[in-house]
């Protein structure tokens, strides 16, 4: 089946089998941040975004994309830099496994409209989908804190 | 994961309902759950060109289409104001927010979970279940047929004015639940809905009036759980099942109480 998928910004057409799953083909299109963490859809490992959403490409049809903006973390590079400096300041990795998915998903949640009000509850409920097994999560929420409070600061 | 030979965006409910016909094949919604299987189809049914991923209101209804996805559930302007938080706290344990964007109203009816919020939620309120085929049937009616090959086309709330609570146990945040609750007080009366028992949700007979006595209240919480069958499984014992009933039904009438003193 014939699909065209705007990838990265750059506009790709390609014949692709009706049950390939979203994270195989943007794996062979050489996005390589995206990786399968588990079976099940719970880990967020494999978070992308879809027309603006965060999504799970591990349980998305690559037939599903067609007309649609895929951006992977290869299409975030700036933003994920910028982030992932708060991450490290904040010592908020061990291994880093978690990171691409995780960092997708608080790229997509900076863009919520009342971002800037949330508790450290709401944070946390908006990331519930990302696992890391490594840490306690409390030095990402720091860093998210920081994060948020930087790029306010930056909008006045 | 499944396999499946042929792809189809159904440019008609007609069409999609044809196709629904053939045993191997199957209508994709979220694909969350269809994707936990190893089935093979021979055509995947998607209802994505059919406009059915929008919440309408009109005169007597809240309409809500088979491919929301349950992150608009909770984050739905309208239903906030005629439900409040509850459809919000009824999906936000669900796996995360990416999967709650993926994941749909219809997948999640159609599928008949016995852990489903989703089915707790609706089965408290004043709704029916469009079908293409069959039309329009109860809620209540609807959970408890086997699945069939109908295509489920939305969900008409009825703008039935009513406080609802909704609550759930679990074991750690995301996991499926040990047991739900939703309960719905409307002129008419109470409508209290208990899931997860673990099979599917099923309402509570009552006779409780709008108003209740304390003495009312406390005979009905007492056997709130009597009229209902809870099992064992793995998440928890038929016994505390039978106890987080009564807890939450007690909870749930002082606070519908409450807020509309
Ligand atoms: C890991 C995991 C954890 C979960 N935890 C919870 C939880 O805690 N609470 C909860 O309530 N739910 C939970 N769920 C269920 C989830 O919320 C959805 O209900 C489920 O994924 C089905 O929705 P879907 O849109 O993905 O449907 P799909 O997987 O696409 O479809 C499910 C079934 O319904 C059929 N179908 C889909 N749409 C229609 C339609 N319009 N008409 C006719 N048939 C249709 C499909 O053919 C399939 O048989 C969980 C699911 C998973 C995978
Ligand atoms: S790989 Fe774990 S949620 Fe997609
Ligand atoms: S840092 Fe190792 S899984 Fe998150």
């Amino acid at each position: 089946m014939t699909i065209t998928v705007t990838l990265n910004g750059k506009r790709i057409t390609d014949d692709v089998a009706p049950d390939l799953l979203l994270y195989d083909w943007l794996r062979q299109k050489g996005c390589l941040s995206v990786k399968c963490g588990c079976e099940t859809t719970n880990c967020g490992l494999c978070t992308v975004h879809v027309d603006g959403k965060p999504t799970l490409s591990c349980a998305m049809l690559a037939v599903r994309a067609d007309k649609k903006t895929v951006t992977t973390l290869e299409g975030l590079q700036e933003e994920a830099i910028e982030f992932g400096g708060f991450m490290a300041d904040e010592g908020a990795e061990q291994c880093g496994f978690c990171n691409p998915g995780f960092i997708m998903n608080v790229l997509a949640m900076k863009e919520e409209p009342d971002v800037y009000t949330w508790t450290d509850r709401q944070i946390k409920e908006y990331l519930e989908g990302n696992l890391c097994r490594c840490t306690g999560y409390a030095g990402h929420l720091r860093a998210i804190r920081r994060y948020l409070a930087a790029r306010q600061e930056g909008m006045k | 994961m499944f396999t499946a030979g042929n792809y189809v965006v159904a440019k008609s409910l007609e069409e999609a309902y044809q196709l629904n016909q053939k045993k191997t094949a199957g209508i994709l919604g979220g694909m969350l759950w269809m994707r936990t299987g190893k089935r093979r189809y021979s055509t995947l049914i998607d209802l994505s060109a059919l406009g059915l991923d929008g919440i309408k209101e009109t005169e007597n209804e809240l309409v809500i289409g088979a491919m929301v996805p349950l992150r608009e559930l909770e984050t739905n302007e309208t239903l906030r104001t005629y439900y409040g938080d509850a459809f919000l706290e009824a999906v936000r344990h669900i796996v995360g927010t990416q999967f709650r964007h993926m994941a749909t109203v219809g997948g999640s009816l159609f599928g008949r979970y016995g852990f489903s919020d989703v089915a707790t939620i609706f089965l408290a309120l004043d709704c029916t279940v469009e079908l293409y085929h069959a039309g329009e049937v109860p809620i209540e009616t609807f959970l408890a047929q086997k699945p069939d090959r109908d295509v489920l086309v939305a969900v008409h709330l009825k703008k039935t004015p009513c406080k609802v609570c909704y609550q759930s146990q679990r074991i750690t945040e995301t996991d499926f639940p040990v047991l739900t609750c939703a309960v719905s007080r409307q002129e008419s009366g109470w409508v209290f809905a208990i899931g997860a028992r673990p099979s599917i949700a099923k309402r509570i007979e009552n006779t409780l009036p709008y108003a209740p006595t304390a003495e009312e209240i406390a005979a009905f919480v007492a056997h709130a759980d009597e009229t209902l069958s809870f099992d064992s499984n793995m998440r928890g014992s038929e016994e505390y099942r039978r106890h987080l009933t009564r807890v939450f039904v007690r909870r749930a009438i002082g606070q519908l109480m409450e807020e509309t003193r």
